[in-house]
């Protein structure tokens, strides 16, 4: 079935089995496999990407359903010689282990940000008519849906707080 | 997966006549239950009908102050919708109490209320399940039924409903809008939704086959005598994020909603009609309870209500419990 998807800004012209996951066709066909499939139920997050800005896990989609969305992945968040600033900061903070999970933190930790930029509330959210003030707590609730087994866990949060600042 | 076809809906009527004319067809919309139960072969549809693009997910104001969220909203666009979290506070909280962020992205609301249970023999292919095949037995009955309901269940199921979402909608009494195969539209309380398994566990709700969920309107919100908004969801799992509830108390107005114990969103009206008569919520509760059966290893939500729904209900009120 013919689908197109712009990948880190490339518009990639596939023709798949509808069974393909957008994970698959990342990985698989396009050969981008920074991508990870870890548990491929949606129980993880190693296989989170941003569509349109937005993250989801690429395993839980079937690639017909993006014909015409933009995709990131963690390939498009930065290369080996031009980190982006959240890529920089798990290396400076140790934060991983294996590794393996670490492009679904990353691209979870963008998507995450851009959620508080725009006023999200999270079950750690007292007020959920005031600002999002972005405290540890919320940052690890926000963060649940990505699991570390090396249990990278407050290194991820430093981190990701490296870059989103202090909670104001 | 098994092999299966796939056509993008443009309108909600191409979705519904395109439902009523291919066999063995489903909806999907975010997809996040459905192809989870379809790699599992749980679920094995010959063609996907997908409604995901429908412009049928807004979120708009209705003429008696009420809301109208499209069946296409993202769980994390109508939790974080102002009007939602201002007024409908209770349905902002079930939705973040559910999945994860990358999950209610995308995840739809009437695929919210549509999906299927958690029950670990539901999931086990190589064990009964009435639900997944109709007449081999429910093996939730004599086995690891933790989980498993302690109101309205049947010899031949005991699987809860797991949304977090559909609770808050059933304590707003909330209505469900849809359009039939044969382009009917019609609109129905929540609580008429989704059945209790009785002999047919498979069969889950009251929607005809290719009955297509348009929208859930919320009624004004409810106010209590002291015209205060008197909503609360509180819900307790094994974790304290990304985990489905082992019971769960949704308060709005006088309405009280219960989750994870029943094989839908448990509408507790016997425990609103003693609260009405000025019972207490320790009183209230245990007058629902005493209808509650349970299994070998579920007794414990019992314990769980009793202590959970008077903390929600005084919060709710502003008191403590």
């Amino acid at each position: 079935m013919k689908t197109t998807i712009t990948v880190n800004g490339e518009a990639r012209a596939l023709d798949l089995d509808p069974r393909t996951t957008l994970l698959d066709a990342l990985r698989e066909t396009l050969r981008l496999t920074g991508t990870k499939k870890g548990c491929d139920h949606g129980q993880c997050g190693a296989c989170t990407v941003l569509v349109n800005g937005t993250r989801i896990n690429s395993c839980l989609s079937l690639a017909v359903m993006h014909d015409g969305d933009a995709v990131t992945t963690i390939e498009g968040v930065g290369q080996v010689g031009a980190l982006a600033p959240i890529q920089q900061a798990f290396l400076t903070e140790d934060a991983f282990q294996c590794g393996y999970c670490t492009p679904g933190q990353i691209c979870s930790a963008l998507g995450m940000l851009a959620e508080v930029a725009a006023g999200w509330p999270s079950q750690e959210t007292a007020d959920l008519t005031a600002p999002i003030r972005l405290t540890d707590d919320e940052l690890r609730e926000r963060m649940s849906g990505n699991i570390c087994r090396c249990s990278a866990y407050p290194q991820i949060v430093a981190a990701i707080r490296s870059v989103a600042g202090e909670a104001a | 997966m098994r092999p299966f076809t796939y056509e993008r809906a443009t309108s909600a009527e191409g979705a519904v006549k395109a439902a009523a004319e291919t066999p063995n067809a489903r909806f999907i919309a975010g997809g996040t239950n459905l192809l989870d139960l379809m790699k599992l072969e749980i679920e094995t549809p010959a063609h996907l009908i997908d409604v995901g693009r429908l412009p049928i997910a807004a979120i708009e104001d209705t003429a008696d102050g009420g809301l109208r969220i499209g069946a296409m909203a993202s769980n994390s666009h109508v939790a974080a919708d102002a009007r939602v979290r201002s007024r409908y506070p209770v349905l902002t909280q079930a939705i973040v109490a559910g999945g994860s962020g990358q999950l209610r992205n995308k995840a739809t609301t009437g695929g919210n209320l549509l999906q299927r249970t958690r029950c670990a023999y539901f999931y086990d292919t190589s064990k009964p399940c009435n639900k997944r095949a109709p007449g081999s037995g429910c093996g939730a009955l004599e086995g690891l039924n933790r989980n498993s309901a302690i109101f309205g269940a049947s010899h031949a199921c005991i699987a809860t409903h797991p949304s977090d979402m559909a609770v808050a909608l059933t304590a707003l009494d909330a209505t469900v809008e849809t359009l039939s195969p044969s382009g009917q539209a019609r609109s129905f309380s929540i609580v008429e939704l989704h059945r209790l398994p009785g002999e047919t566990p498979d069969v889950e709700t009251h929607l005809i086959p290719g009955e297509l969920i348009t929208a859930v309107v919320l009624p004004p919100p409810p106010m209590d005598a002291k015209g205060g908004g008197g909503q609360v969801y509180r819900k307790v799992r094994d974790r304290a994020s990304y985990a489905a509830g082992l019971a769960s108390v949704a308060v709005a107005g006088g309405r009280i909603a219960l989750g994870a114990v029943a094989h839908k969103p448990w509408r507790a009206e016997k425990a609103e009609a003693a609260l009405a008569l000025g019972s207490s919520g320790v009183e209230a509760i245990a007058v629902e309870l005493s209808e509650a059966t349970h299994s070998h290893r579920n007794g414990f939500k019992i314990d769980l209500l009793r202590r959970l729904v008077p903390v929600a209900i005084a919060q709710a009120n502003g008191s403590e419990a």
